[in-house]
């Protein structure tokens, strides 16, 4: 525990070396510098290189074309349909995911707030669906799941229906019928673990004794969550929120294994878009510039996310 | 019990591990100084098969080693894509499609291979099928690749079922007759559907039968002289035939089928037809994979306006311009392409998976045909009788039956299949999907209308 109160004055200040502050820290940075220009090397040359070929007309499929196009790869971005149509099923996707197992999150980190016989167990096996590769996870749902012929829905449909005398259950469809909410659903699987884990921290971090102080004062277990618990996690939340946006703006492995993007572009959002652009239409310049307004974007995510940690870390220190 | 972050760190070392794991598999190239060649090439059962056999065969004989990297199809694409246009000149043989070779001879990336295969006398460059040779020619009329195995497509059907309800599918049948049984066929057994028909998204899946489709309708994507006719009425016909025919009698989850989901539901019995390529027989056929086997008839592809509507693909091996080992890869094409290879083939690991289609010869090894018996014929015939050069009712401007060869094709044909995928969904119209899809097929003639 930190205390408030200020220190003595009666100590002397500590004596300073006779070299100036800032040729001191150099000196400290020194052996530090080849790690730095690694670092730079290998982190922002490639950003520089994509900010270069965004300004190209380029298709490796038409050697000997390629030239300077100035910005108007960054004019196509803003203005094709297709792309358009791609930002808006990312925003929707990444609002979905995040919102859905930022709530199921909250549920689930609340139960697991308390004292049970096996929570070590139940906590273990909630957090499995994380550890999960992506591309498997979407695999599992794809095939085990969704499949319309052999996938766990229709066949428990079928079981359902059986029971009551029917020969077959209906086979629904559920990626081309269902083909947002089966994204979705897969993504929100794999993320609900993430927040839950999150949120966990934030209660467990709840001060005993305040609680104590409610329960005493007659509050009711809703009106303490409502007005001490919630309050107190609100950081938590907004931390959960913004990495799991960072992260989730970025799925690729389960639109392109579930859906392909489809039906229609329905289900294609931004990352996918890219690779389709990348890899099917040999657009290098396109994809470059799209790679720099996702960049973009995320950087303003990452901002509110960096400003939230920081807002956490003081709330830490002055408690 | 583990708390959470021994958990995390416990996760992530494995998902560490298992990357460096992986990274050693894909290395491994090149060793042995110049009689080592590397080759690039697609994970179908044929290549599988060649990989096996090199080293106990042509590695001995010749004393070339031969490192394989073997890829799935997409992958496979943008790899070879991207090490030949960017000169990296890693792989010394390709596996490429027939759709590849005009494109890449035009950017000068491909080596010419016709004089290899003139001075090889035991090769017999005439025994290759017209089709094959035709579609793996450059403009200047030079063969630029030696196909490995060659596949048309056909008609595959459910005997059982067609006997059960009493239905003759005739060997060349019209489409009309084909939308017909399937409606008399659904439901034959339960949750059995009439037939299979690709849904899937992607210029390779449901780009293909449905342009094969298209062409004996009396349409295609584009006129000799560069006009868009997506929205023309032929290729709106063939379209919402298509798409009505899947939406009524097709397999469960079409907008998610592809040819591995057609073979599953006709292997598996959850469809009495299947319309695909004709290398779909070997695996209907295996009887340790297919529900079926013994019992599927064979019919031409469906036609309307043409005599026949087969499409027309090859795998081939390419060498691109940049390998430093061009006789050693030269040597390692014409054996991998020759009659020497395929009786190998049928030698040691069975008639059935002798890559065939691409030479006469091969229909006439007594083995083979025995073999191949319900399905040998057919094939044969479908690609004799599939023109690349004029496949539909009217001229065009490129050599293929099922894709334009031009490098906006990839492009073109996912998105338009994409809109008439999502129309099998029921999320769209037809009308809307084509509408959308000349725009995008304008912009692309555009390139070439002078």
């Amino acid at each position: 525990m930190t205390t408030l109160t200020a220190p003595p004055k009666t100590a002397s200040p500590p004596v300073r070396p006779r070299t100036s502050p800032r040729a001191g820290a150099w000196k400290r940075r020194i052996p530090l510098l080849p790690a730095l220009i690694f670092t730079i090397i290998v982190t922002q040359l490639p950003f520089v290189a994509t900010l270069v070929i965004s300004t190209l007309q380029w298709n490796i499929l038409k050697p000997g074309e390629r030239h300077f196009v100035g910005l108007s790869n960054f004019k196509f971005v803003f203005t094709d349909e297709r792309l358009r149509t791609a930002v808006l099923n990312t925003v929707v996707l990444t609002a979905s995911v995040v919102l859905i197992s930022v709530v199921l999150g909250l549920g689930l980190a609340m139960l697991l707030d308390r004292r049970f016989l096996g929570r070590g167990l139940a906590r273990t096996m909630l957090i499995a669906p994380f550890l999960v590769m992506p591309v498997a996870a979407a695999l599992l749902w794809k095939h085990a799941i969704y499949n319309p012929d052999y996938g766990l829905l229709n066949g428990t449909l079928n079981a359902v229906w059986r029971l009551f005398g029917a020969a077959n259950g209906p086979t629904v469809d559920w990626v081309s019928s269902y083909p947002m909410p089966a994204v979705v659903i897969s993504l929100v699987w794999q993320w609900t673990p993430f927040m839950m884990l999150i949120l966990l921290a934030g209660l467990q971090a709840q001060p005993g004794d305040v609680l104590e102080a409610a329960r005493m004062d007659g509050a009711s277990a809703l009106q303490t969550f409502r007005h001490i618990t919630l309050p107190h996690l609100r950081q938590y939340i907004e931390l959960g929120v913004l990495l799991g946006t960072i992260y989730v703006v970025q799925t690729f492995d389960a639109v392109y294994t579930i859906t392909q993007g489809g039906p229609g572009s329905q289900t294609t959002n931004l990352p996918y878009e890219i690779y389709l652009t990348m890899f099917r239409k040999y657009e290098y310049g396109q994809a470059a510039a799209a790679g720099v307004v996702v960049v973009l974007g995320s950087i303003v995510i990452a901002t509110f996310a960096l400003r939230t940690i920081a807002s956490l870390f003081r709330e830490e220190v002055s408690r | 019990m583990a708390s959470p972050r021994q958990i995390l760190i416990a996760g992530s070392v494995a998902v560490t591990l298992l990357t460096t794991g992986c990274a050693g598999a894909g290395g491994g190239g090149s060793s042995a100084g110049s009689e080592s060649i590397n080759v690039l090439m697609v994970g179908n059962p044929q290549m599988e098969d060649i990989a096996k056999l090199t080293k106990s065969t042509f590695t001995k004989d010749t004393s070339i080693k031969v490192n394989f990297t073997v890829l799935p199809e997409n992958e496979l694409r943008d790899k070879v894509t991207q090490d030949i246009a960017t000169q990296a000149g890693q792989y010394d043989v390709a596996t490429i499609g027939a759709y590849e070779v005009p494109i890449w001879t035009k950017n000068g990336w491909l080596h010419e291979l016709g004089s290899y295969a003139d001075k090889d006398t035991a090769f017999d460059k005439a025994d290759l099928l017209k089709p094959m040779v035709q579609s793996l020619s450059g403009a200047d009329g030079k063969l630029y690749a030696l196909p490995f195995y060659g596949e048309s497509s056909m008609l595959m059907y459910n005997k059982d079922v067609m006997k059960a309800k009493g239905v003759t599918v005739p060997e060349h049948p019209t489409w009309q007759q084909v939308a017909d049984i399937a409606a008399k066929v659904d439901g034959a057994e339960p949750g059995m559907r009439g037939i299979c028909l690709r849904g899937l998204a992607g210029w390779g899946e449901l780009g293909a039968p449905l342009t094969s489709v298209v062409n004996t309708f009396g349409g295609t994507w584009f006129t000799k002289d560069w006009k868009a006719q997506v929205d023309s009425p032929a290729f709106r016909k063939a379209t919402n035939f298509y798409v009505d025919l899947v939406k009524k009698h097709g397999e469960a989850g079409a907008a998610q089928s592809g040819f591995t989901e057609c073979l599953n539901a006709m292997s598996q019995k959850k469809v009495a037809m299947w319309y695909d390529a004709t290398s779909a027989a070997g695996s209907l056929e295996d009887p340790a994979s297919s529900k079926i086997a013994g019992h599927v008839g064979y019919a031409y592809a469906p036609t309307v306006q043409t005599k026949s509507s087969g499409w027309l693909w090859a795998w081939a091996w390419a060498m691109p311009k940049t390998t430093k080992n061009a006789d050693a890869a030269a040597k390692f094409m014409l054996w991998a392409s020759s009659k020497k290879y395929e009786n190998l083939v049928g030698d040691k690991l069975g008639w059935a998976r002798v890559p065939s289609g691409k030479r006469a010869s091969t229909y006439a090894i007594p083995q083979y045909q025995k073999a191949a018996g319900s399905f040998g014929d057919i094939t044969l015939k479908s690609i004799e009788g599939a023109d690349p050069a004029n496949p539909g009712t009217q001229p065009r401007p490129t050599v293929g039956v099922q894709y334009v060869a031009i490098p906006e094709f990839q492009d073109l044909g996912t998105k338009v299949t994409q809109e008439i995928s999502a129309a099998i969904a029921g999320k769209t119209s037809v009308d809307k999907a084509l509408n959308d899809g000349q725009k995008l097929a304008a912009d692309v003639a555009k390139n070439y209308q002078k």
